[in-house]
């Protein structure tokens, strides 16, 4: 129980994470390597206004969602539209993308390391027990579990019932067919895009509260945020929910009963699994 | 045809029996720059094997890599030197071929992710164990020199080139020229795709892992964190399409330069080699997106346009 609980928590703010991912991927078509390096940068905000003006995570999330929208905002018409026009196929502009945005990943951890050093960085807040069925667990990560909770369904109620979701969820179907009944695809993707980030950009945020992040540990998350994504099927709102809650659960399952050495090793374990028997995702249907 | 390969022969022969007086030259300095070389040059050689003709993007490098070393580390106390290389190889194919027949049926991001991050799953999973057996490094102790180590890396790097040109006559080869054009084509026409892949990836794998296996005896003490360093399968990516992928050559290219800048970058700042290799990957997607070899060859057809017209 206590188990499922804590990795309950755990996966909801991977969803968030995860969610940011799979806009990227799924809608404008980029698959985002750099997409951890912009947890810890939100992380970093977070660290930073909490330690030097006291100013709550919960609130730093309304600095951090417009700034890191703004930003992957312009990282998609600069860097990334020229390899969407260039690229002749969905292979080529895969390809480009991954490299490109390995790029970008390196490029912002050297420069965080240059700046902010080596260092680890975390903080205390709401770092309280609460009592919830009869065990204890810390308020931080069942706040950072709310927030994720709502801003999810946020994007799903959006994604579904708004003018502006349904023309996303057309592109994410077929982007060549949805030019044809007058959606402009690229601004919308770029839109997509930046809303990816800045949902990812919000998850770190939130975990930086009871999570210890470094310069460095981005790529971490970028594999979890992938495993989940591919789990729960590209472009799959509700896939990604219910996978990010497994990994969560899985992972705090195996760092409570084996090794907490192996995490990674854990999200492999269901990774493998999902590719040999049900590539399309969870919930995605075989052959589109 | 026959004549052109002749000459090309005899170019590498004489290229390789320099490269090999190298040790006389008695400068420890330049002999470790050579092993540095020689060793990038058969990991990004083998690399561009599989990931050139296939545009698919392995990130095992330093998983194989990972997995050689740990065989001389472990196997030098049971068994003769001479045969580690050779175990190394064959189990860098057998986890090549369980990897690709994972991961090499679907599309090229499922195997991108699997790769990048199979060295820390290797890594995970080799602590836990060291956790449970309380052991923490192995000491790799041998009378193996410098030199000896270069010599075999050279021979390892003639053995990866003759290899490829082996393969990029032969039948597998022409599969994977097709694969990389149009997989869809390639499979109409008849070929197993994922037999193809797979098996070439093995190739690629086998020459990774025993890279690691010869240069064990230079680490000395062999732990994870050493042996399963994330930065060599960038590394690799980086100077295979920095030379350029089309060629057989190409790798090579890209290796000499890179070696000697990251050295230099290194050396002086050490704590920038992530900046580095961030700013590569720019560079090749934005500016060389086929290398140099792409820049050579472009350069030289201009000059021959106007060779024509004048």
């Amino acid at each position: 129980m206590d188990i499922l609980i804590t990795g309950l928590f755990l996966g909801g703010t991977y969803a968030l994470i995860a969610m940011g991912l799979n806009l990227q991927y799924g809608i404008a078509r980029i698959m985002n390597l750099a997409n951890g390096e912009m947890i810890v940068v939100g992380g970093f905000s977070a660290f930073w206004l909490y330690s030097s003006a006291q100013v709550s995570p919960l609130l730093t999330v309304f600095l951090v969602a417009p700034v890191a929208f703004l930003l992957n905002w312009l990282i998609y018409w600069i860097m990334l539209r020229p390899l969407v026009k260039r690229a002749k196929s969905r292979g080529q502009l895969e390809v480009d993308a991954i490299l490109a945005t390995f790029g970008l990943a390196f490029v912002s951890v050297g420069i965080m390391l240059a700046v902010f050093g080596g260092d680890y960085f975390s903080y205390s807040y709401l770092a309280r027990p609460i009592r919830l069925l009869g065990d204890t667990y810390a308020l931080n990560r069942a706040t950072a579990f709310l927030a994720a909770v709502l801003i999810c369904a946020a994007i799903y109620l959006w994604l579904n019932y708004s003018r502006p979701g349904m023309s996303i969820r057309a592109i994410a179907v077929s982007p060549e067919s949805a030019r044809l009944v007058g959606i402009d695809v690229p601004k919308l993707a770029a839109l997509t895009f930046a809303l990816g980030g800045a949902v990812t950009a919000t998850g770190g945020a939130l975990i930086s509260m009871f999570f210890t992040l470094d310069a460095s540990t981005g790529v971490i998350f970028t594999l979890k945020a992938l495993v989940i994504v591919i789990m729960g099927g590209v472009g799959d709102v509700r896939g990604t929910i219910v996978a990010a809650l497994l990994l969560g659960v899985l992972e705090t399952f195996v760092a409570a009963v084996i090794d907490p050495g192996l995490t990674l090793a854990a999200a492999y374990l269901l990774f493998i699994v999902i590719l040999l028997f049900r590539p399309q995702g969870l919930f995605g249907r075989r052959g589109t | 045809m026959i004549r052109a390969d002749g000459r090309t022969l005899a170019l590498v022969a004489l290229v390789l029996a320099v490269a090999a007086c190298l040790p006389l030259t008695g400068s420890a300095y330049w002999l470790s720059l050579g092993i540095s070389i020689a060793m990038y040059t058969v990991l990004t050689t083998s690399w561009a094997l599989f990931s050139g003709p296939t545009h698919y993007i392995s990130l095992a490098t330093a998983a194989f890599f990972g997995v050689g070393s740990y065989t001389t580390g472990i196997g030098i106390e049971y068994l003769p030197y001479w045969a580690l290389p050779p175990i190394a190889g064959v189990l860098g194919a057998v986890m090549a071929a369980l990897v690709g027949l994972a991961t090499l049926r679907l599309s090229g991001v499922y195997f991108v992710i699997f790769t990048l991050g199979l060295a820390e799953l290797v890594r995970q999973v080799i602590i836990w164990f060291q956790n449970i057996s309380g052991q923490k490094g192995i000491y790799v102790l041998t009378k193996i020199t410098e030199a000896q180590i270069f010599w075999q890396l050279l021979g390892l790097a003639a053995l990866v080139y003759a290899a490829g040109w082996a393969i990029g006559r032969s039948r597998l080869g022409f599969a994977l020229r097709i694969i990389g054009d149009d997989e869809e084509v390639a499979r109409h026409s008849g070929i197993n795709t994922a037999r193809a892949k797979v098996a070439l990836f093995m190739v690629s794998g086998a020459a990774a892992a025993v890279v690691g296996a010869v240069l064990a005896p230079r680490f000395v003490y062999i732990e994870p964190s050493t042996a399963f360093t994330p930065m060599l399968s960038f590394q690799v990516v980086i100077m295979a399409l920095l030379g350029g992928t089309g060629r057989l050559w190409g790798p090579l290219v890209g290796v000499i330069p890179f070696t000697f800048l990251w050295e230099a970058i290194s050396a002086s700042f050490p704590n920038q080699t992530t900046l580095l290799l961030g700013v590569s990957f720019l560079v090749i997607v934005y500016l060389l997106p086929r290398g140099f070899v792409g820049l050579i060859e472009g350069t030289r057809r201009r000059m021959r346009a106007r060779e024509a017209f004048a």
